[in-house]
């Protein structure tokens, strides 16, 4: 059963050859055999997740109509918010801090039958790239345990890697669930800024941060992506039905796209690792054959990207954070002296160092005398990005890069260099900054074993496209076939 | 205290709550009064995840108010995030307008005692959330109540265009008339749908020497009087403060004061204007708003005649009292009855009368408005027109109209009924009026020699007529009557 993709699990349960509390008892096992070693799961819910199974079992066993995950076990990272169990943002501030309501992706996926086994370690309130900022565990990469999983949805990644879950939810802010899927040789897509509903996802970057699913292939992207695009009225940032409606992007995912033209950005590619380098290249020769054309374009304002993006996630990070100060809910620091020192306390004791690096950052960019220098100057450079990315669509349907200059790096390895750190997005934040969808994909591994992972970027609202011409990739690979020796 | 020269310069910002159903960006309802932290979702909370939504109503009502205040309005505009630290804001940082308010540019005009009005030019008027309420009890703790959070405010910026506290109350009364009016506000100053926050300063001439005071601001006035109060005693504070130590306006020493009602005077809360900034930034959560041509004439069609255009128009074209025009005007209900009840035919002093001295007491008895008293403006102008006609003099006319508001009878059958018809039959009359002549032989002569007593025996001998008419004879009638015997 663990070779099985949730699609393929799902069509099973729903002809009744595998019951649903069959695969989450599966499920469970190996996170009970495997989580210890990879900390990818921040809670899980045994109980709650069989009851939930078995109910769905009657439901398929009596006729009634079933959801499109009919029951199949998937992992949410801890960012989303749940009524059961804790919200933590994995901090410490909000270690114990349970959510009156359920995110709006949430809802979605109880609506479409899907089990939610558990949810998944991050980075602290998902600043970081490699899980290790996570304030309350450490999480591995299934296959080498040494290394980082990738952040900030390394959770997630490493679960599905894993097979600790059958696909999952991520967010994606600057890459935290393309670089991740990446590191772990899964599948990762960012749909378009306003595809997903954000309410209920804790707040990052507001004008970045969107919803996606991790899974084992592109097929089960785009059932994930099924079940959580569309307009929500308590979102007024995901977009109108009218003007751009989700579509059902199984439907006609097996359809290649014709006359594909695949944009390439030669100096995007030279700073990335040798073998990175040669697995991109290959992968694009693969399109070649595959009939596309193959056009190169320039990206200009593409070395402006990280430092716009560090001005503006961090400015819309500073003030979304600033509600955790320890009056209404989450950590309060014991015996202040007065009200400024619950705040000033609260939120020495419960953010860790990279949050608190980066609320500072943006609390700065955000200051009179500063703001035109800093975070106005990011908007214009933002927009240039965008531009860039308008003009480089109108030759090309798609552009193919890396999702990140190397594969995972060794836990500790750049922990202490946040620049460094900073640098593992940089093909991944353009993406963010532009709003467009993109998607990782496993096109190879490194002399080391590691998955090496290839981004697509396509234009606003065209995930129909990008997972299709992903599946094209997909269907003349087998990368996503490989299972972590942990668990071979 | 001196006897300086000077001039007092007062500007204004107004908070005022609009009157919809629900918050400003979440569906929390909003209730006076009610169990503290029970009007709340996890929204108004400032719950992590959570998003707003605009109450597109009280951006309308924004609106509404703003072009009645003459002001400009965006074609767009944008949310802003308004950062600083406090326990009754669950963010910590309000959603409000910055840079790109949704109004601009207009005027208020307000009635000056001399008749003639004064325009008060608005700065800005922009829309932003309210925030809870800090309840500071006894013990070592504070409490906070939301259920005021996210309530939807309307801040307006007057330019400093004001110079007394009288014209301050002014535009005050005048303001919670508009917004009364437009129906966007309660305006109910004792439930702090309208706060004041008026920077007074004064501009001293000493030895032909022109010095300005520094300016302080009066934070959070939620009574007319109060807005009075403090500004009068804000003057006497500076002139004393400008003899005592000469202190003038610099940069950053503006101060911000509060008014202390116990004992009538400001007191100092911030010495020193600190350097507050509050990191605004666009909110990535909202959407611009753009306000198409279609929409703000939808918006438009909300206007109404302004109470003080009304009541302008009723001492010109009406000839009422400036004092019984507004009164007439206070509330739209009652100008709008008052317009129907004239529009039928009634004359407009005898139907203000009417309105005046009967119909507002007992609206006011009851604690209600004209409008609730089940009157009708047929009937009322039925009863203006009886009262013309001479069938019933104005006291019976107010003891009608008062009965009109418990029975559905009409007023001229309540006036037969009571017995309040006057006797107008000239034939009748005349017998009686005879009758008391021969009764009054002095007074007659009296009349007749037109000395002294004349006009005294004359008014005798009317209301001689008057009381054995038992008052319901036509006074004016009678008068006649009386002139051709006695002639």
């Amino acid at each position: 059963m663990e070779e099985l993709t949730a699609r393929q699990l799902r069509d099973k349960i729903k002809a009744g050859e595998i019951t649903s509390v069959q695969a989450t008892k599966q499920v469970l096992e190996a996170i009970e055999k495997h989580d210890k070693t990879l900390g990818a799961y921040i809670s899980v819910f045994e109980e709650q997740a069989l009851k939930h199974a078995s109910e769905i079992d009657k439901k398929t066993a009596s006729s009634q109509p079933i959801g499109q995950l009919a029951g199949v076990p998937v992992a949410i990272k801890d960012n989303m918010c749940t009524t059961f169990g804790a919200t933590t943002c994995a901090s410490k501030i909000l270690e114990n801090f349970h959510s009156p309501y359920n995110a709006t992706v949430v809802e979605k996926l109880l609506a479409a039958d899907a089990v939610i086994i558990g949810k998944t370690n991050l980075d602290e309130f998902a600043m970081g790239s490699s899980t290790e900022n996570s304030g309350l565990k450490r999480t591995v990469n299934p296959w080498d345990t040494s290394r980082v999983p990738g952040g900030s949805s390394g959770g997630s990644a490493a679960a599905v890697a894993g097979r600790l879950c059958f696909a999952a939810l991520g967010s994606d802010t600057g890459g935290s669930i393309r670089q991740p899927a990446g590191f772990c040789g899964v599948v990762g897509l960012k749909p378009t800024y306003g595809r997903v509903s954000r309410f209920g996802l804790v707040a990052f970057g507001s004008s970045l941060d969107q919803i996606g699913p991790i899974t084992l292939t592109v097929e089960d992207s785009a059932l994930m992506l099924n079940v959580i695009a569309g307009h929500d009225p308590n979102d007024s940032t995901s977009v109108d039905e009218k003007n751009a409606p989700a579509c059902d992007y199984l439907e006609n995912l097996e359809k290649p796209i014709e006359n594909l033209k695949v944009g390439v950005v030669p100096h995007f590619t030279a700073g990335a690792d040798e073998q990175v380098r040669q697995a991109i290249s290959q992968a694009i020769e693969l399109y070649k054959k595959l009939g596309a054309e193959i056009v190169e374009i320039d990206m200009p304002h593409f070395d402006y990207a990280i430092a716009a993006y560090y001005m503006v996630a961090t400015a819309e990070a500073s003030s979304n954070l600033s509600r955790y100060d320890g009056v209404h809910y989450g950590h309060r620091t014991e015996n202040p002296n007065d009200y400024i020192e619950v705040y000033s306390k609260s939120r020495e004791e419960g953010f860790g160092k990279e949050v608190k690096r980066r609320i500072m950052l943006g609390a700065y960019a955000l200051s009179s005398g500063y703001y035109d220098a800093y975070y106005l100057k990011a908007l214009k450079v933002r927009n240039l990005i965008r531009g860039d990315f308008i003009k480089a669509f109108e030759k090309c349907d798609c552009i193919i890069t890396p999702v990140a200059p190397t594969t995972a790096f060794k836990v500790g390895e750049k922990i202490d260099d946040p620049l460094q750190m900073y640098l593992a997005d940089i093909y991944t934040i353009s993406a963010n900054l532009a709003g467009i969808p993109a998607i990782s994909l496993p096109c190879g591994f490194d002399d080391n074993s590691l998955p090496i992972g290839m981004q697509i970027l396509a234009p606003a609202f065209e995930e129909e496209k990008l997972l299709r011409l992903s599946r094209m990739f997909e269907l003349q690979t087998d990368y996503h076939k490989k299972k972590p020796p942990i668990i071979s | 205290m001196s006897d300086l020269e000077y001039k007092v310069i007062i500007g204004l910002e107004i908070h005022v709550q609009l009157c919809t159903r629900t918050k400003m960006f979440c569906s929390c309802g909003l209730e006076f009064a009610a169990e503290p932290n029970s009007r709340v979702c996890p929204v108004c909370l400032g719950m992590p995840g959570v998003l707003p939504v605009m109450n597109k109503k009280a951006f309308e009502y924004s609106v509404l108010a703003a072009l009645a205040l003459n002001c400009k309005i965006a074609k767009f505009t944008k949310w802003d995030r308004k950062s600083y630290y406090y326990p009754d804001l669950p963010k910590n940082y309000q959603i409000s307008q910055y840079d790109l308010p949704f109004s601009q540019n207009g005027f208020i005009e307000i009635p000056l005692e001399s008749g003639q009005t004064k325009k008060i030019r608005i700065t800005r008027a922009h829309l932003e959330e309210d925030a809870g309420k800090s309840v500071h009890s006894a013990g070592d703790f504070s409490q906070v109540d939301l259920n005021r959070a996210g309530t939807p405010l309307l801040e307006i910026v007057t330019e400093p265009d004001m110079n007394s506290a009288a014209e301050v109350r002014t535009l005050a009364v005048e303001l919670q008339r508009i917004v009364r009016y437009l129906g966007v506000s309660e305006a109910d100053m004792q439930k702090g749908h309208m706060r004041f926050e008026p920077n007074i300063n004064l501009v001293i001439t000493k030895n032909g020497s022109e010095y300005k005071t520094p300016i302080a601001e009066v934070k959070n006035l939620n009574s007319f009087r109060a807005v009075e109060r403090s500004i009068e005693y804000e003057i006497r504070r500076q002139l004393d403060d400008f003899m005592e130590t000469g202190r003038v306006m610099e940069m950053g020493n503006k101060s911000t004061r509060g008014w202390d009602d116990a004992n009538q005077v400001t007191v100092l809360q911030r010495e020193k204007e600190e350097a507050h900034d509050y990191r605004y930034f666009p909110d990535p959560d909202l959407l611009p708003v753009e306000v198409d041509d279609d929409w703000l004439n939808e918006i438009k069609s909300g206007l109404c005649e302004l109470p003080l255009q009304k009541q302008m128009r009723y001492v010109s074209e009406y000839k009422l009292s400036d004092y019984d025009s507004g009164v007439l005007t206070a509330e739209r209900s009652t100008a709008e009855f008052f317009e129907q009840t004239v529009a039928l035919g009634g004359e407009p002093k005898r139907v203000c009368n009417l309105i005046t001295q009967t119909g507002l007491k007992l609206a006011n008895e009851q604690g209600g408005s004209l409008t609730d008293l089940g009157l009708t403006a047929e009937k009322v102008s039925e009863l203006a027109k009886m009262v013309d006609a001479g069938d019933v003099n104005a006291s019976a006319a107010n003891t009608i109209m008062e009965q009109m508001t418990k029975t559905d009878k009409d007023p001229q059958t309540i006036a037969e009924e009571m017995n309040l018809i006057q006797k107008s039959d000239a034939g009748e009359l005349e017998s009686i009026v005879e009758q008391i002549l021969a009764d009054n032989h002095q007074a007659v002569e009296d009349v007749k020699n037109q000395g002294k007593k004349a006009k005294k025996a004359q008014g005798f001998l009317l209301g001689q007529v008057m009381q054995k008419t038992k008052g319901q004879a036509n006074p004016k009638i009678v008068s006649e009557i009386l002139s051709k015997k006695l002639s």
